[in-house]
């Protein structure tokens, strides 16, 4: 037998080993494109939006003179149209993720529908404004509303949760799923007592991610007919004549986040720019802060999970 | 083809009863029949293992007994698998998988207590019956801990998450929450399958102690295993019962070519 040629093999090796720190390289540079980019967006709206933001630009209504314009009926009216968004989105989706999953028979008609859901969350957003402010708008009769926009975003996001829920109801194993039903539990008592206090985690995620998601959401809204300017705010929810006082403010007209950037960022005066600026940094910092709170909930919850 | 003696092994035992009889038994997946026309009697009380070669179909068969297979699309039983002393039989169209699973425990094979306390783990399938008294609770468990043998390790925490448990004790808090609801029957699929072998023996020695409280069928991959713990040995082989007998007689002198081959290590 000859003897191994061991310099051949350390060279060839080396060669190959060429392509590894060349990929790394490339996936770097790849990884770099997406980050330094979101980065750069970061720091140039909050160079020039951050000493805009002071307490009065939270607490001001919009304004002719951009230096007392405010984001208040904005964030206020984000906030409420993802209370009616959350309230709708999350309870359908939810049980509708857990019937695929757990009730319903698997058939050409399932198959289907998982089809269409998968194709759903692909649907542009302005489709589903077209479609809310027929149905919702229109039909309905909600008007042009925080609850027709609620419910819009809340079609717009129910696929995720949708999915959401089914990913994290199978990556239950399927040996926990047994050892209860051997136990002589009815689908009910194993849905409630383990598979969604399991899958909780992972619903929440796709909940949080669909939400900012929905809260950065302009074209639907707008179609339905949200607010540009609006120096008013929607009753306090819960305040008015009960029972159906109660709930005027789901009757009221409103404006979001983003739509009263769009309108800052059509004017031509540099101070409006700079108002823009300043919103968007509070809205990115909102859809941050909610994927930062994903990514907690899901470490929190993952710790008490093992198997 | 098949050897179908079952009742040779149960004239010799005039005392014994039958729990269980599987009268023509058939089970598909889809079109593939994976089992094929069974027959046996089941001894209550005893300790009856399921042997043979992976893909024999021991565990699809065992699964039979509590309907898993009714969790999943596409399974057909046929014939009858009928419990005494009621006569009822399981597999019945009007008999609910649910009611068969609350008279006949299961162990896996891979320890699976839930992401739960020790305590609600055991107290899992006394709840699932609708019982949520404390006190019945707390008296349920401890006996049921006991009579796993898992009650001195775990009394101090058993509110403490059940996977602090080591592997051993994990699979023996699995026979406690099955011990909890008193069944007729517990299946035990490969138990030890994934112990080390003090974890092995223990399950074993408790096992052991289970004889005569209730009736267990027990499927193994390790012979000597079936030799240690079982009173009643089936060796099934590509979907069929080959021979059904008692231990002793099945590994001492086999009747069928075919088991002898793989009690004595020809092919398996």
């Amino acid at each position: 037998m000859a003897l191994p040629d061991t310099a051949a093999i350390r060279t060839m090796v080396q060669k190959h080993k060429r392509y590894d720190h060349m990929f790394a390289i490339l996936g770097l540079l790849c990884l770099m494109v997406g980050l330094l980019t979101l980065l750069a967006l970061l720091v140039d709206m909050g160079m020039r939006g951050i000493p805009r933001i002071d307490w009065g630009f939270f607490t001001e209504f919009p304004s002719r003179r951009a230096a007392n314009a405010g984001i208040l009926s904005a964030w206020v009216g984000s906030a409420l149209v993802m209370l009616v968004t959350a309230a709708a989105a999350i309870p359908v989706g939810i049980a509708a993720g857990v019937y695929l999953e757990e009730y319903a028979r698997k058939n050409w008609f399932t198959d289907i529908i998982e089809i269409n859901i998968s194709n759903l969350a692909g649907v542009p957003s302005i489709v589903y404004g077209l479609l809310a402010l027929g149905l919702f708008v229109y039909q309905f009769n909600l008007g042009q509303s925080i609850l027709s926009a609620g419910l819009t975003l809340a079609l717009l996001i129910l696929p995720v949760i949708i999915v959401a829920t089914r990913e994290a109801i199978r990556s239950i194993p399927g040996q926990i799923r047994e050892g209860a039903y051997a136990l002589g539990a009815t689908k009910w008592q194993a849905v409630h007592d383990h598979i969604l206090p399991y899958s909780t985690s992972g619903i929440l995620t796709g909940v949080i991610i669909g939400m900012a998601r929905a809260i950065g959401e302009t074209a639907p809204i707008i179609t339905i007919g949200a607010l540009t300017f609006i120096a008013f705010l929607p009753p306090v929810p819960g305040t008015g004549e009960p029972p159906a006082g109660m709930f005027d403010w789901l009757f009221s007209p409103f404006t979001v986040m983003p739509i009263q950037m769009f309108n800052w960022t059509s004017r031509p005066e540099e101070a409006f720019q700079v108002n823009a600026a300043a919103a968007g940094f509070v809205l990115v910092f909102m859809t941050l802060a909610m994927n930062g709170l994903a990514i907690w909930i899901r470490y929190r919850l993952r710790k008490n999970l093992k198997w | 083809m098949v050897t179908n003696m079952p009742n040779a092994a149960l004239q010799t035992a005039p005392t014994s009863t039958i729990k269980a009889d599987i009268r023509n038994f058939n089970f598909f997946y889809g079109d593939f029949q994976a089992l094929k026309n069974v027959n046996m009697s089941i001894e209550e009380g005893r300790v009856t293992a399921l042997i043979g070669p992976s893909g024999c179909g021991k565990s699809t068969f065992l699964r039979c007994f509590n309907r898993m297979h009714d969790l999943y699309p596409g399974n057909r039983y046929e014939g009858e698998i009928v419990f005494h002393p009621d006569n009822t039989n399981l597999l019945a169209a009007d008999v609910d998988p649910i009611e068969v699973r609350m008279r006949v425990g299961m162990v896996f094979q891979k320890p699976n207590p839930f992401p739960k306390s020790i305590f609600e783990n055991v107290a899992y399938g006394l709840r699932v019956r609708g019982e949520s008294k404390r006190s019945v609770l707390e008296e349920k468990v401890e006996q049921a801990l006991n009579n796993a043998a898992l009650w001195n390790e775990a009394k101090d925490r058993l509110h403490e998450p059940a996977y602090n448990l080591s592997g051993g004790q994990q699979q023996r808090l699995c026979i406690a929450r099955c011990l909890a609801t008193d069944p007729e029957m517990i299946l035990f699929d490969e138990p030890t399958s994934a112990l080390d072998p003090i974890a092995t023996a223990s399950i074993e020695e408790l096992i052991d102690t289970l004889r005569g409280k209730v009736t267990i069928l027990i499927v193994t991959h390790s012979m000597q295993q079936a030799a240690r713990v079982s009173d009643f040995t089936a060796y099934m082989y590509l979907g069929e019962m080959i021979e059904y007998g008692k231990t002793d007689d099945i590994f001492v002198k086999p009747r069928d070519k075919r088991t002898e081959d793989y009690i004595t290590g020809k092919f398996g």
